[in-house]
Formats: structure tokens, sequence, C-alpha cells
């Protein structure tokens, strides 16, 4: 599942200079999604957010995920 | 009945200075997330308007429907989606949901700082 976020995320984020998926719990269903991508920058971190939402929207619509946190950043 | 909650949803995110659409109630929170938000929004002083979206799995449809955000917590502040947890938090820890406070409530929202909990479940 990591790696099925992970490749959805750097599809969604070619230019991204990070992109790193974290399994809090083990379990994995509680994932820390991290992206860095100049993409961000002057995007709202609502805008942000949304973009990787839309990025993970189809396994998270498949209920396999019970937790997405996110931190996202620009290039500044 | 789903049209009848997505409008009494819709009112809240309207009309209240600041919706927190979370899972429990200020008083009894079911979710690490809802309450990561509701702490950064107290401690900014906001005045939270609480909908519990646990009653009914259409809630939190028609909330992710009309804010096109797909997990709980979500805070609108004046009627503007401001994210989940780990926005609110960010935002509270850089002082930034402090300023979007006073911006869009007045410099004084504090002062009208009560927590309350609104229904948007239609009973028979």
């Amino acid at each position: 599942m990591t790696n099925d976020l992970e490749r959805l995320l750097n599809d969604a984020f070619p230019e991204a200079t990070e992109v790193r998926v974290t399994d809090r719990t083990g379990g994995g269903d509680h994932f820390l999604i991290e992206v860095t991508t100049p993409r961000f920058d002057g995007l709202s971190l609502v805008e942000q957010h949304r973009l990787v939402n839309d990025a993970l929207a189809a396994p998270f619509a498949s209920g396999r995920i019970h937790e997405m946190r996110i931190k996202t950043k620009g290039s500044t | 009945m789903s049209e009848e909650v997505r409008e009494r949803i819709k009112s809240v995110i309207d009309t209240e200075p600041v919706a927190l659409f979370m899972k429990g109630t200020p008083q009894f929170v079911m979710c690490g997330n809802s309450e990561r938000a509701l702490q950064a929004l107290r401690s900014a002083g906001a005045p939270v308007t609480a909908v519990d979206i646990l009653p009914d799995p259409g809630i939190r449809q028609e909330l992710s429907t009309l804010s096109g955000w797909p997990t709980i917590p979500q805070v609108f502040i004046r009627g503007e989606l401001v994210g989940g947890a780990d926005i609110v938090q960010e935002l509270a820890a850089t002082g930034e949901l402090e300023r979007k406070l006073s911006e869009s409530l007045g410099d004084d929202y504090r002062d009208e700082a009560e927590e309350r909990v609104v229904s948007v479940l239609v009973t028979a």
C-alpha cells in the first residue's frame, strides 16, 4: 500500500523534490504523506492538500485508508 | 432526506462564524484528528460551532460532496474551508489562524468565543 501511494504521488508530482509515505502504525491504513514541490508555491494550504487528496482519491475512496496526515511544502 | 441534510450543512457553513465538522462533540471527541482540530481552534480562542458527523453516514457524504474535501474534521471560517486537522494545527502554530480569525470575524472575535453544538440531522 505504501508503495502504491508513493507511485500515485510520483505520477501526480513528477517534479517533486520529496515524496514520502510513512505507514504510521504499521497496519497499512494510517499514513503520513509528505510532498515538497515547487508547484505548491503561491498556493494556500487548502489548495496544496487538495492536490494531494486528488492524487490519492482512488485508494481513499476504496476505504482502505483510514487516516491520511498530509504535510506539504513549496520550494521556498 | 439527503437533500435536507445538505441544506442544513450548507446553512451551518454559511451562517456560523467558525464551523467544525467532527467525529463526536467537543465534550466527547471520538477521534484524535477531530481532537487536534478542536484544540487548535481553542488555542486561537475561536468561537466554535461543532457538528457531529457520526450520527448518520449521510452527513459525511453530503459534507464531502459540498466541500470537495474527503476527510474529517473540516473547519470553515465564514463559509470558507480552511482545512482539516493538519492545516488548522499548522496555522495555529504559526499564528496564521489567529490572523485569519481577526480578519474574518473582527479583532474582538474572542469576546463571544463560546462553544456550541448543532445538529444537522433531520428527525422525522
